[in-house]
């Protein structure tokens, strides 16, 4: 071998050895910040955890864009059939009164409300962007709790890192991170458009979070979870959506 | 009689002695890795299309307002009218995850090319248009040099004509900045971040229809790039772009 050619051989090596080290710290890194997607698994994974990372470093806790009052869709479409569940038809048909959000976890004093109890809580009202991953999209004023309120009233323990919420609707869950939980625009929704959620859009209760596209907005929410990690929920993925083939994370 | 760009006499200046170093290793290699993510965006994004194959300008849209326009398509889900009696598959799930993935390696690969390009003069010694070039005399023969389908001359072989260089410089500078930011601008989270963003495209709908007509002209950019491969000889401008190797010897085919 030429001396030329080891000495090749050797940069070559060390380069190749720091590479490595470097993107082991920096996975270390971006898992103590926060910044791995938990569907960062797969062919895919790599693509996905840099939109999640970047995003997050970018985007912390940047306000969605709010719109004026006239900007309102006059047609606000509501995405499939309104659910048809027998239970569900059973709490419309009382007023959604017996409805209840529990939620449980990691907080000091789990607790469920009432649609009238979250009315009670200081409500909350903006104009945001409803987008779809198809691509059509709406604006309209979304009234509600923000999360934060009722976490901040269930005492969420220092080691929270997840809020996992529920559907009634069977199959449809999803979680955020606290970025997206704790964010002041993140709301437990009750209203529309000046009147109650309609049950096409979500109503009695849906979890609006607009900075990420609609899918991550799950309606008929009755349940949710704080937890410390998403291994035990579904396949461990996040919510149903990367189950599905969507990504966990839909800021884009 | 003027020199057309591309001529001999220009080439002589321009080619190497021995007979490599048409394309350095780096233009190579990301303009491969740019035309697998290029394949792996169009594929996605079609797919991405025909779920809701109607565009709209402004902030907002649905099926429920007027469409801008509609292609006239049949589209992966029922609740888009579209005068097909049969719906496709929703496949937005792989096509999206494909999509980002595809669109953060061709971003990366385009900044090692930009930057490489700035420091080793590329864009300089390659691209930018010498100043005769720029006449409307030359870029007007050039044009009529192409609308012949006249075949480039030996010069070409080590350099690119003038409505080439314009071309490249087109795509490289305008129409992917244009499409990465237009596609950023969709995202909601971008758009919080970046308001201006998207304001200055005239709304997130805006921003969506004219991804759709960007990519459009980067296809019609690929079809033509294609012929005109064809037309100066696929296999020496294919090896070029592989091995780096360009080469006179072969070229008037």
């Amino acid at each position: 071998m030429s001396e030329l050619s080891r000495r090749k051989l050797i940069s070559t090596g060390l380069a190749a050895a720091a590479g490595a080290s470097g993107l082991a710290v920096a996975a270390r890194l971006a898992d103590r910040y926060g910044l791995i997607p938990p569907d960062h698994g797969g062919v895919y994974g790599l693509g996905e955890t840099m939109t999640y990372a970047s995003q997050r470093l970018l985007t912390h806790s940047s306000l969605a864009r709010e719109f004026p009052r006239s900007q309102i869709s006059k047609t606000p479409f509501a995405n499939g059939e309104p659910y048809q569940g027998e239970a569900f038809k059973l709490l419309q048909a009382g007023g959604f009164a017996d409805w209840r959000v529990v939620v449980d976890g990691m907080v000091a004093r789990p607790a469920s409300f009432s649609p009238a109890e979250l009315r009670s809580y200081p409500s909350s009202s903006q104009i945001t962007h409803l987008a779809c991953e198809e691509g059509w999209s709406f604006i309209a004023e979304w009234t509600g709790v923000p999360l934060v309120h009722v976490l901040n009233a269930v005492g969420i323990l220092p080691q929270a890192r997840y809020v996992v919420y529920f559907s009634m609707q069977r199959g449809w869950w999803d979680s955020i991170d606290m970025a997206d939980a704790l964010h002041p625009q993140t709301l437990v929704t009750y209203g529309m458009n000046g009147g109650a959620l309609p049950v096409g859009h979500g109503g009695p209760i849906r979890l609006r979070v607009p900075r990420q596209l609609g899918y991550k907005s799950v309606k008929y929410i009755n349940h949710l979870t704080v937890a410390d990690n998403l291994k035990g929920f579904g396949k461990g993925l996040g919510s149903a959506s990367p189950e599905g083939g969507y990504a966990w994370y839909a800021g884009i | 009689m003027a020199v057309p760009a591309g001529s001999p006499r220009r080439a002589a200046a321009i080619a190497p002695a021995s007979n490599t170093g048409r394309h350095t290793a780096i233009v190579r290699v990301t303009h491969w890795i740019t035309t697998a993510c290029f394949f792996a965006l169009l594929v996605s994004g079609v797919e991405i299309a025909i779920s809701h194959p109607r565009f709209y300008w402004g902030e907002a849209g649905n099926v429920l307002t007027p469409a801008l326009f509609v292609l006239p398509i049949p589209a992966s889900r029922s609740t888009v009218p579209t005068g097909y009696g049969f719906v496709l598959p929703d496949q937005n799930g792989w096509s999206r995850y494909l999509h980002f993935q595809a669109a953060w390696a061709a971003v990366l690969a385009g900044l090692v090319y930009v930057v490489a390009g700035l420091f080793t003069r590329h864009f300089r010694k390659n691209l930018l248009p010498g100043g005769g070039d720029l006449s409307w005399r030359a870029i007007s023969r050039s044009f009529a040099d192409h609308l012949r389908f006249k075949p480039p001359g030996a010069g070409e072989a080590w350099s690119y004509n003038v409505l080439q260089r314009l071309a490249y410089l087109f795509v490289i500078f305008v129409l992917f900045p244009l499409v990465i930011w237009t596609g950023l601008a969709m995202s909601p989270a971008v758009a919080s971040a970046f308001p201006l963003a998207v304001t200055v495209l005239g709304g997130q709908q805006s921003a969506r229809t004219i991804h759709f007509f960007v990519s459009v002209f980067l296809v019609v950019f690929l079809l033509v790039h294609i012929v005109m491969i064809c037309l100066a000889g696929f296999g020496n401008r294919m090896r070029a772009m592989i091995t780096g190797r360009g080469g006179t010897h072969k070229e008037h085919v």
